[in-house]
């Protein structure tokens, strides 16, 4: 018996003769991570590509709006020293600055939770903290937007 | 020194602590200036009280800082929006930070007065 006789597959003696051959051929392996019938349509779901969309959405309407805001509040006539009750009952007198504010207050309180959940996930390491951050931050907020929206909606100039 | 403290990227870096600094920084004000605004619920006098805390010089100059981390963080959200999405936005990233440091610095010089006089007047006589 020779030493440098091989057989089909390649295995020389010292390893053994192959187990297959033409007529019982090795079992055919899937390439890592192919897209089959079996695999789901989506693992995750687009939640995370969905928010960095929003992010830049939200993040080109809110320069308008609140550079406009902060012209108006803290730069024009007179910047904060004109700030009272009466001038907030004159601009929620227009449904076009309730309207400005009302999405002001939705997009920036997203856009800003959004912004720290992210900051929450890259520097808080272990998951519990992860977790009581995050439902802190999402009590926090529902409870802000549903709080400016009602002061917004039920305002009344004639309170006193 | 830790590990992993060597890394010192340049502009594109620490543009990006930047943006995620001020981001926080005005997060946290967001919250206190909804519960304020909410005070027009209570009365006017509740409202006009605090408002008045912030025409004093002292927070005159910490609105002026909102507003420079404001301006900072729109101009450079729009740079990030234009080398996400503009095809040779990666290219002039470095171009588009000093752009955008440039004309930021402009205006907030401009504020300078609007936004300050009248805490100067108060502080110095007029």
């Amino acid at each position: 018996m020779s030493t440098t006789e091989k057989t089909a597959s390649g295995i020389g003696p010292v390893e053994g003769a192959s187990v297959y051959n033409v007529d019982n051929p090795a079992p055919y392996i899937e390439a890592p991570r192919k897209r089959t019938k079996k695999t789901p349509k989506a693992t995750r779901g687009n939640f995370e590509m969905a928010a960095w969309l929003f992010m830049r959405l939200s993040g080109v309407v809110l320069v308008v709006l609140v550079i406009g805001h902060l012209l108006i509040q803290l730069v024009l006539d007179g910047g904060v020293s004109k700030i009272g009750f009466a001038f907030v009952a004159g601009r929620w007198a227009s449904p076009f600055w309730q309207v400005w504010d009302l999405l002001m207050l939705w997009l920036a309180m997203l856009h800003g939770a959004n912004g720290l959940r992210t900051v929450i996930n890259d520097y808080a390491e272990r998951a519990n903290t992860r977790l009581w951050l995050k439902g802190l931050l999402y009590t926090a907020t529902v409870f802000t937007i549903l709080l400016g929206t009602l002061v917004i909606f039920t305002f009344d100039p004639n309170i006193r | 020194m830790p590990a992993g403290t060597l890394y010192r990227g340049r502009e594109g870096m620490w543009s990006w602590v930047a943006h995620r600094v001020t981001g926080v920084l005005i997060f946290f004000f967001l919250f206190v200036h909804v519960l304020d605004t909410a005070l027009v619920r209570v009365s006017p006098e509740a409202y006009d009280e605090v408002v008045a805390t912030y025409k004093t010089p002292i927070i005159a100059l910490m609105e002026y800082g909102l507003s420079a981390a404001v301006l900072f963080h729109a101009l450079n959200g729009l740079r990030i929006i234009a080398v996400d999405f503009w095809s040779k936005g990666p290219r002039y990233q470095k171009q588009m930070l000093w752009s955008a440091v440039g004309l930021w610095l402009v205006l907030m010089l401009g504020a300078i007065y609007p936004m300050l006089g009248h805490a100067a007047r108060e502080l110095f006589g007029s």
